[in-house]
């Protein structure tokens, strides 16, 4: 029997009652782009080229890297440092000739996606940071792609199915706003057993299958939530939230100047205590900066620079400074002014901020005298 | 009722407790009372497995889930 026999390949399959020929040819007749070829993408891409998905795509700027292997079955040790997004679809060719693959070897961001996902029919989120997250649902959102959903957390995963036609529920109905990354642990932080983005992979390509071939009744504005220790499985209803619609990027233009990294946290600055403030005050490589508004008071003894946050934008020279300190009175502003500034100056200077501003800065200064 | 916390907040509530609350908001707000760390998680509620976006009332025989965002891959 030839490789490349399609009646033989997909046999077991085709004998399925609601798959059959027609099943088979919709699948052949459909384009699938996979976003993120690690624990989850892995199992997607491979499942969709074993079922016959006549066109998958694949994208991941990543390189494999020794810790991805335990949950990453794609990839051998003789692989480390290679493409992700290329190793996964020659590896996928070998198992599939009759796929047509390609692999795009760089992350997907708002001034790719929308070019990006137009050759594609669906979209599968594998990605594992919310700003990839919010870039791909936001796509999918504008171009009226449906967009399959999977992330997961130590022993739990979620999994959706987002903006099917007819129920155009997406993960912003969920999460209006972007959750900073600092906030939630990635699986390089909070760990992950490897068999559980395989799973949930499995579950992604699962949901692809039945929305390409229309077979069951796909996850469209649910969410499941999957919990390995115990096996338990609980599917929520997702309902449409008007915020989500307030935070949307209007059409094509506003998304592609949205800058989701700053959404979603990427340029947190590190807080400083007092102690750690009041070291760097006594070090003449830092310069420390005043992001309240002409007036505000107190008024520090420590020499700075008054540059308030509606001025912000003509701080153009940090003027050699290697470590630049922002304050204000609570914390608040300053955290968003450094984050601002470690985006201009992250390669030269290093951005921190004053926890609790000036307020708990004095507040602990009386606490010392009494 | 019955409340049962998902992913990382199970670290912070425990996974599966009682409460007695008027609404979601008094929920939440005794919740972030007793748990510090639960004021700067992100997370949904869902009350009988639909998830609400706006304050809901609650009854005692309801089963609330704290269901936070998850990231990784």
């Amino acid at each position: 029997m030839e490789a490349t026999d399609p009646y033989e390949r997909y046999a077991r399959q085709v004998l399925l009652p609601g798959l059959g020929t027609e099943g088979q040819q919709k699948l052949a007749a459909a384009r699938v782009l996979v976003v993120g070829a690690g624990g989850l993408g892995n199992p997607v891409t491979q499942y969709l080229a074993g079922a016959g998905v006549g066109k998958i795509g694949v994208a991941d700027g990543d390189k494999i890297a020794l810790s991805n292997l335990h949950r990453q079955p794609l990839f051998t040790t003789a692989e480390i440092g290679k493409s992700k997004a290329i190793i996964a679809t020659q590896k996928i060719t070998a198992i599939n000739p009759l796929v047509a693959c390609t692999a795009y070897e760089y992350p997907v961001s708002n001034q790719n996606a929308l070019s990006l996902f137009e050759d594609y029919d669906l979209i599968v989120d594998c990605t594992d940071n919310f700003t990839a997250r919010y870039t791909i649902n936001d796509a999918c959102y504008l171009l009226q792609k449906p967009l399959v959903f999977a992330a997961v957390f130590q022993y739990e995963g979620q999994l959706a199915v987002f903006n099917m036609p007819g129920n155009r529920t997406n993960y912003r109905d969920l999460f209006p706003e972007p959750p900073s990354q600092a906030s939630v642990p990635d699986c390089n932080i909070a760990g992950v057993l490897g068999v559980l983005p395989g799973l949930l992979g499995i579950m992604q390509a699962t949901e692809t299958i039945k929305i390409i071939t229309g077979i069951g009744e796909v996850l469209a504005g649910k969410l499941l939530n999957y919990d390995i220790r115990t096996h338990n499985s609980t599917v929520f209803e997702i309902a449409p939230s008007d915020r989500s619609g307030f935070y949307m990027p209007a059409d094509r233009s506003a998304y592609e100047k949205m800058d989701y990294q700053w959404l979603c946290g990427e340029y947190e600055a590190i807080a400083l205590d007092k102690q750690a403030f009041d070291q760097f005050l006594a070090d003449p490589s830092a310069l420390a900066i005043d992001v309240r508004e002409v007036g505000e008071t107190p008024y520090p003894a420590f020499p700075h620079l008054s540059m308030p946050m509606s001025g912000l934008d003509r701080f153009e020279d940090n003027n050699g400074y290697k470590n630049l300190i922002v304050f204000c009175q609570s914390g608040t502003r300053s955290a968003k002014a450094a984050g601002i500034l470690q985006r201009r100056f992250g390669s030269s200077s290093n951005v921190y901020h004053l926890s609790g501003g000036l307020t708990a800065y004095y507040s602990q200064d009386h606490g010392e005298k009494s | 009722m019955q409340v049962v916390a998902f992913g990382q907040l199970a670290e912070i509530t425990g996974k599966d407790f009682h409460v007695e609350a008027g609404d979601t908001d008094d929920l939440s707000a005794q919740l972030e009372t007793k748990y510090a760390g639960l004021k700067n998680a992100r997370y949904v509620i869902a009350v009988n497995k639909k998830i609400v976006s706006s304050n809901t009332p609650l009854t005692s025989n309801d089963i609330v889930a704290l269901l936070p965002p998850f990231s990784g891959g």
